[in-house]
């Protein structure tokens, strides 16, 4: 379903795709130092949770919820639990797909990623927590809202997010009272925690797993308690 | 006695405002009852009730013995649903959602048998979006039947569905409800109403305004007479020996019950006035009574 509807496509491939094509290869944005697609692709790997689990996925459920096929589907034996566990499996499909794509793009930009086998645990660990965050804020804001506010609301905050995150503008660029709002962000501490893995081999810090963890607990719980179906 | 359906005293209140208070309606198992009544009278209030979309305020809810908020699942596995605004993915064809849908019940209706049903043959691949309103409600119902359910609630069945289509979906009440399902169904069409429901409750501001068969519902037994030409009603029931009331100058509602005789004394009565009787009927139509009664009860409420 995600890859028959285009605008589902544009947003979780064709963006990010041009993103790292456009800061990688121009030089709109500081860069921390290096090759600037070694800065520039954790962040888009960061962007694809972002845009995947949260925007594309709070924009379908809206118009579902909207469309009147969840209020068909809460008549069936489906269950919210397992129309919730099929969401999130589409999902995670959808991000590995986008993060083979973006890792095959970057490669040939010359990326070399650091951090090692245990780096991939690391990163594989940081963005499930940082896809379980947005997806349960995602599903907040589709459970709540009318259709077509949803759909500006998750556009919004994609914008700013993808701006306030560390995502294509380094930390560093930004003032230093504003970095503690950025970690405490899910899409922030996610793309904090793959830059340091992926661009310098270092481990992620004790705030970024707090963060992290903190946001994949609380936002599905807020989203289970405040959705509705009708 | 387990009734299917068996909602008692219930009240349902989105905030100040009380949309289902004190209503009390059963279904058994192999009945139809028809729920009427006007636009905001808490219809569907009170079928998303009963299908856990929110919880009573008051009073209780069940469907075959179980809670529909806390049993769900097992409630709905038991229980076909037609909504107002139910939807299907845009791209679906009836049988694309049928396949999937099959997939959420244990032992399913096979989709072929339902698409036969449902004459769903000709649009059985065609997207969601492209069916008419007809076929798309008639796909709803498809879905509603597929699990074997032992009770229906449709809401407004027959709602943009063309002639051809109605009949089908009469069809399969009737046959439903000769395999012992129970069927709660909301419409607007008293018509319909009259045709297919073993019961009536007609809601009225949130409450049952008043429930039974149609007999009961029809009220006292009375000859309703429409004549050629305009009587005075004194005469009528001077021969008749019963009150006798004009609903207009052509048409006499006489409280008696029509037998031969009565209908020999009118029709002669007519004749020595130089009239003749165009029609005769032995009862209210459900239409009136409905009429007749939410004008009571509109009247009652001005009062």
């Amino acid at each position: 379903m995600t890859i028959r509807r285009g605008e589902t496509l544009l947003l979780t491939v064709g963006i990010p795709v041009t993103l790292l094509l456009f800061f990688s290869l121009t030089h709109v944005t500081t860069n921390p130092g290096g090759p600037r697609v070694d800065f520039v692709a954790p962040g888009i790997l960061a962007l694809c949770v972002l845009s995947t689990s949260l925007v594309a996925l709070s924009i379908a459920t809206g118009f579902e919820r909207s469309s009147g096929v969840l209020r068909r589907l809460w008549v069936t034996p489906l269950g919210q639990r397992r129309l919730i566990g099929a969401k999130i499996a589409g999902v995670l499909v959808t991000e590995v797909i986008q993060i083979v794509v973006l890792s095959l793009v970057a490669l040939t930009l010359t990326w070399r990623p650091r951090g090692g086998p245990a780096g991939v645990a690391e990163v594989a660990l940081a963005l499930v927590l940082g896809t379980a965050g947005c997806a349960g804020i995602g599903l907040a804001l589709a459970g709540r809202l009318r259709a077509e506010v949803n759909l500006a609301a998750s556009n919004g905050l994609y914008l700013v997010l993808l701006l306030l995150s560390g995502i294509v503008v380094p930390l560093t660029s930004l003032p230093s009272a504003l970095r503690r709002v950025v970690i405490a962000l899910p899409s922030g501490a996610m793309a904090q925690s793959l830059h340091l893995v992926l661009g310098h081999g270092v481990a992620p810090t004790g705030a970024d797993w707090l963060s992290l963890g903190l946001w994949a607990v609380a936002a599905p719980l807020l989203a289970a308690r405040t959705f509705r179906f009708d | 006695m387990s009734y299917a359906v068996d909602v008692n005293q219930l009240e349902v209140a989105f905030g100040d405002l009380r949309a289902i208070e004190d209503v009390t309606v059963h279904v058994n198992y192999g009945e139809v009852v028809a729920l009427l009544g006007p636009n905001g009278a808490g219809k569907t209030t009170l079928v998303e009730t009963l299908l856990g979309f929110r919880a009573p305020s008051a009073g209780t809810v069940r469907l075959h013995g179980l809670n529909p908020t806390r049993d769900h699942r097992e409630v709905v596995a038991r229980t076909g649903a037609l909504l107002q605004r139910g939807g299907v993915w845009a791209p679906m064809s009836p049988r694309d959602v049928l396949r999937l849908s099959a997939s959420y019940y244990e032992a399913p209706r096979g989709i072929e048998e339902l698409i036969a049903l449902l004459a769903l043959g000709g649009c059985a691949r065609t997207p969601w979006r492209r069916l008419s309103g007809g076929e798309q409600q008639r796909t709803l119902l498809a879905l509603a039947l597929l699990g074997r359910p032992r009770a229906l609630v449709l809401d407004e069945p027959t709602t943009a569905v063309d002639p051809e289509g109605r009949q089908v979906i009469r069809d399969i009440i009737t046959t439903e409800r000769e395999r012992g399902c129970a069927l709660l169904i909301t419409t607007h069409e008293l018509d319909e109403a009259e045709r297919l429901a073993d019961r009536l409750v007609v809601l009225h501001r949130g409450r049952v305004l008043i429930q039974g068969t149609l007999e009961e519902l029809a009220g006292e037994p009375e000859m309703i007479v429409q004549t050629s030409g305009p009587i005075d009603p004194a005469g009528l029931a001077a021969v008749l020996g019963c009150s006798v009331t004009a609903e207009n100058p052509l048409e006499l509602r006489c409280a008696v019950e029509s037998n031969p005789e009565r209908i020999a004394k009118v029709t002669n009565y007519l004749a020595s006035l130089g009239l003749s009787m165009v029609s005769l009927r032995t009862r209210a139509s459900l239409e009136e009574r409905y009429l007749e009664l939410l004008g009571d009860e509109r009247n009652g409420a001005r009062r």
